[in-house]
């Protein structure tokens, strides 16, 4: 019985978001269809073309409202990005994703690293107590432990690279965050003595955290705004470019990496009985 | 027709979250409807034949025909929200499980 009215409730619910999505052709509002996205009349064209700013600037310095109507600045062509030539970008990050999440909107960044953070503390809270090593049905064979040992180390530097060249390549902080903790979790799985040294991990948490406000604070004092980018931002393409995406990016992935670390650590052990 | 795909998870999510009893597959139901969410969401962003939003050195200028960044910035905010989320949910069902003795919602009695 309850099986049905669910079915029923949950079928309604969708022909109402279908209707929602899919109808109404003459509405503004109408849905665009699948692969029919039209970026030159969103926004964001603009951080492809990496424009964002540039609207608004010269409509600050337009004398009156009659220059404004005159010249839209919108409508200006925009300078092509090269990739390798073009200097001092608005953002030097070949990435546009990287360019969004760590530039345009940083300060949205910085409340996820901060939700992320409550979630893993929330786990440590929940998991907490005189604790010991959870152990797993196995006896781990000499060649698994040290094998295991072995891909760690590729795996910590892959993770490494991948937050490294956030700005330049897929990926980026929170990847390469990931990537450090299954190496962890690698570990853990694979070696039945193995124990993370959590409070190490947790002060590296802190730390990044704590740089990164800096940053934004820096770029406070700095350019006007926070997280406002301070720093020159270089050829497109350089790994030494985007000013200060690269710094906050190793800051996020520092910081993802001991935050999900802190979690495995939490659900591999369990209370000692008493 | 991924679209469509996207809406078929959500609700699937939806049904599970509505119907289901064990404290897991509650939490495996969240997920589903977050992904069929997420997929909902990059999809918005998809323009036939575009490319990923990277500049390379084969793809080199900004004039190419890239598909929408601003949908992939926000899903990735959301995949990060949602592991937290998961994380956490886990943890309090490992301490329900510790306390009764059971992820069933319904086996599950007061003191």
């Amino acid at each position: 019985m309850k099986q049905v009215v669910s079915i029923l409730l949950v079928v309604a619910l969708g022909v109402f978001v279908f209707l929602a999505l899919y109808t109404g052709d003459h509405s503004p509002l109408q849905f665009t269809p699948y692969g029919e996205a039209d970026l030159s009349t969103r926004v964001s064209q603009r951080f492809v073309d990496k424009t964002v700013t540039l609207g608004m600037g010269e409509a600050e310095t337009a004398p009156d409202a009659q220059a404004e109507a005159d010249a839209p600045a919108f409508e200006a062509m925009p300078a092509l990005v090269v990739y390798g030539e073009t200097r001092d970008a608005e953002t030097g990050s070949a990435n546009m994703v990287t360019s969004i999440v760590v530039n345009y909107r940083s300060f949205d960044t910085l409340g996820e690293v901060t939700v992320l953070f409550i979630a893993a503390f929330g786990v440590g809270l929940l998991l907490s107590g005189k604790r010991k090593r959870q152990q797993p049905a196995y006896e781990p064979s000499f060649i698994l432990k040290h094998g295991a040992r072995i891909v760690f180390g590729i795996m910590v530097v892959f993770g490494v690279y991948v937050f490294i060249h956030g700005h330049l390549t897929p990926g980026g902080g929170f990847p390469g965050g990931s990537i450090i903790a299954a190496a962890i979790l690698l570990l853990y799985i694979a070696d039945n003595e193995f124990q993370a040294k959590v409070k190490t991990f947790k002060i590296l948490e802190g730390v990044a955290g704590s740089l990164y406000v800096i940053a934004g604070l820096l770029g406070l004092v700095i350019g006007g705004y926070f997280l406002q980018n301070f720093l020159p931002t270089g050829v497109v393409g350089d790994l030494v470019s985007a000013g200060v995406i690269p710094i906050v990016y190793i800051l996020i992935g520092l910081k993802v990496g001991s935050e999900l670390t802190g979690v495995i650590a939490g659900f591999a052990t369990e209370e000692e009985a008493e | 027709m991924i679209q469509y795909v996207s809406i078929a998870l959500m609700l699937v999510g939806i049904y599970g979250l509505l119907t289901q009893k064990n404290v897991i597959k509650l939490i495996v139901s969240l997920n589903i409807f977050e992904v069929g969410i997420n997929v909902f969401i990059i999809s918005v962003g998809y323009v036939s034949g575009g490319i990923a939003p990277i500049l390379t050195s084969q793809n080199n200028t900004s004039a190419l025909l890239y598909v929408d960044p601003l949908p992939q910035a926000l899903v990735l905010t959301s995949i990060v929200i949602g592991v937290g989320v998961t994380a956490l949910a886990l943890a309090f069902a490992r301490r329900m499980h510790k306390q009764y003795g059971t992820y069933n919602l319904d086996e599950m009695e007061g003191e």
